[in-house]
C-alpha cells in the first residue's frame, strides 16, 4: 500500500524523475567545504555518503534539503520531493509517541501513522511521552516520521546514531522497503547498515581547497 | 497548519508549556501597583490605562523567546522548513498560538485589573477593545523578534532589547485610547490608528519574519 503510493507520488508522467547534484559546492559558516560534487539518484537507488568528521556531510544534505543555498552547481529533483532527516529528531518531548507521529502526518497530508508505528517497533510506545523514551527509541521515532511523510527521496543524517544492532537492521529493512517501492534514500553514515547493494560515495576527493572562494563579503551572509 | 495550531496549543497547555505565565504577570503587576503607589483612587484611576497597557506589554514579551527557540532546539524548525508548509504560514500560525495563549487571556482578564486599579467604569469597553485590538500587533511583531534571535543561546534579553522600541506606538496608541475613553472624549482617531498599526504588521511581519528564519537556520 504504502509503496503504491511511494511509486505513485514517484513516476510522472510515465518518465521517472531522480535526484541529480551536479558540480556542486556548498560552505558552512562561510568556510567552503566541498566543490565538484556530482551524483545520481534514480528510483530504488541509495547513496551513502562517507567522509571524516567536518568534511561537510551535514553541510551537503542541508544544500540539498534547500536549508542553505549551494555556492556553486546544480541539484534537480521533484518538486515536494524530499524528506530530510536531521541528527535531532525533532521531537516534542510532552507530546506522546503516536501525537509527535500523527502531527508530521497531518503537516505531510499523509493518513495512517499505523504502518510506521509497526515498522519501527514503537507500537507499546505509542502512548508514551516521548520525554520518557530512551535515546534509541527517540532515534527510531524520527526515523518513523520519514515513513509518514511519504515522500520519495530521503536524505537522512547520521541516522543510525545510538540504534542498537537489532534497531540498525529494522531501519536497514525499511530503508529497503523504500527502495524497494520506488523510493531513493541518500544516507551519511559512519556504519556499516547492511545494505549490500548501495553505492559508496567518499567525499574526501571533493573537498575545497580553502582559498578557492574565500572572497569573504558581508553581503554573502544575507544571499 | 492547523495541525500546528494544535500542537503549539496542545504543548502551551502541557507541564512546562507556559500557558498563563503572561497571565500571572499581568495580574501580580495590578496588584503591586496599588500597593506601590498608594491607594488613592484619582491618581490610580489616571495612571490606569497606561500601567495596563505597559503590563500588557511586558505580559506578551515574557513568552517571546519560547516561540521558536524550542523548535530550534530539538530540531523541529529545520523540520519545519523542509515540510511542504510555506514558512510565512508557519511563522503567523506560531504568532496566533501565542496570542492566543497570551494575548487573549490578557484582553479577557483586564476589566477585573482595571477595577483594582479604579478605572472609570465608562472606560472599560475601550480597555477591552483597545487591548484586543493592540495584542495582536504585540503578537506579530514578538514573533518577528523571536525569529531574529533564533539560534542565539540566551536571546532573550537581545530579543527584549529589539522588540520593546517597536511596540512603542502600540503602546501610545493603545493607552491614549484607554485614556480618552476615560475622560469621555471622542476615541475614533487613536482606535484607528491602533488597528491600522495591527493591519500593517499581520500584513506585512510574517514575510520578514520568514526571510528572517530562512537566513537564520543556514
Amino acid at each position: 500500500m504504502q509503496d503504491e503510493v511511494l511509486l505513485r507520488h514517484f513516476v510522472t508522467k510515465g518518465r521517472i524523475l531522480g535526484l541529480s547534484v551536479t558540480n556542486l559546492a556548498c560552505a558552512r559558516g562561510g568556510i567552503p567545504l566541498l566543490e565538484g560534487v556530482g551524483f545520481s539518484l534514480e528510483a530504488g537507488q541509495a547513496l551513502v555518503l562517507r567522509g571524516p568528521n567536518g568534511c561537510g556531510k551535514t553541510t551537503l544534505l542541508r544544500t540539498i534539503a534547500g536549508l542553505q543555498p549551494a555556492q556553486a552547481g546544480d541539484i534537480t529533483c521533484p518538486a515536494d520531493s524530499i524528506a530530510y532527516a536531521a541528527h535531532a529528531d525533532g521531537l516534542k518531548t510532552t507530546l506522546s509517541v503516536a501525537e509527535n507521529l500523527s502531527f508530521w502526518a497531518a503537516i505531510y497530508g499523509t493518513k495512517g501513522i499505523e504502518d510506521a508505528l509497526d515498522k519501527m517497533n514503537l507500537r507499546p510506545l505509542a502512548g508514551r511521552a516521548a520525554q520518557n523514551l530512551s535515546a534509541g527509541q527517540k532515534r527510531r521515532l524520527g526515523l518513523a516520521r520519514l515513513m509518514v511523510t511519504g515522500r520519495p527521496i530521503w536524505v537522512l543524517d547520521e541516522p543510525t546514531v545510538s540504534l542498537d544492532t537489532v534497531s540498525v537492521a529494522l531501519f536497514a529493512d525499511v530503508v529497503r522497503a523504500h527502495l524497494a517501492g520506488g523510493g531513493m534514500a541518500l544516507i551519511a553514515t559512519h556504519i556499516d547498515l547492511g545494505l549490500p547493494e548501495v553505492g559508496v560515495l567518499d567525499l574526501t576527493p571533493f573537498k575545497a581547497s580553502l582559498d578557492s572562494t574565500g572572497s569573504g563579503h558581508f553581503d554573502e551572509a544575507f544571499l | 497548519m492547523i495541525a500546528l495550531l494544535v500542537r503549539d496549543l496542545r504543548l502551551a497547555f502541557r507541564a512546562g508549556g507556559g500557558f498563563g505565565l503572561g497571565l500571572a504577570f499581568f495580574l501580580i503587576m495590578a496588584v503591586l501597583v496599588p500597593l506601590g503607589v498608594g491607594p488613592e483612587p484619582d491618581i490610580l484611576a489616571r495612571i490606569a490605562p497606561g500601567i495596563l497597557w505597559v503590563g500588557a506589554l511586558l505580559a506578551c514579551l515574557l513568552s517571546l523567546d519560547r516561540i521558536f527557540a524550542l523548535d530550534f532546539e530539538d530540531g523541529s524548525l529545520d523540520l519545519l522548513a523542509t515540510a511542504p508548509v510555506p514558512l510565512e504560514g508557519v511563522v503567523s500560525i506560531k504568532a496566533l498560538a501565542h496570542w492566543l495563549t497570551t494575548g487573549l487571556p490578557l484582553v479577557l482578564v483586564s476589566p477585573v485589573l482595571g477595577l483594582l486599579l479604579y478605572l472609570p467604569p465608562q472606560a472599560y469597553i475601550w480597555l477591552v477593545v483597545s487591548l484586543a485590538l493592540g495584542t495582536p500587533a504585540l503578537s506579530v511583531i514578538g514573533t518577528f523578534g523571536a525569529a531574529l534571535t533564533v539560534g542565539l543561546k540566551r536571546g532573550g534579553l537581545l530579543l527584549s532589547l529589539l522588540v520593546l522600541p517597536l511596540y512603542i506606538p502600540t503602546l501610545v496608541f493603545g493607552a491614549e485610547v484607554v485614556a480618552r475613553g476615560a475622560q469621555g472624549l471622542e476615541v475614533a482617531t487613536p482606535v484607528a490608528l491602533l488597528a491600522g498599526i495591527t493591519a500593517g504588521a499581520v500584513a506585512l511581519l510574517p514575510f520578514a519574519s520568514a526571510l528572517v528564519i530562512r537566513i537564520n537556520l543556514r
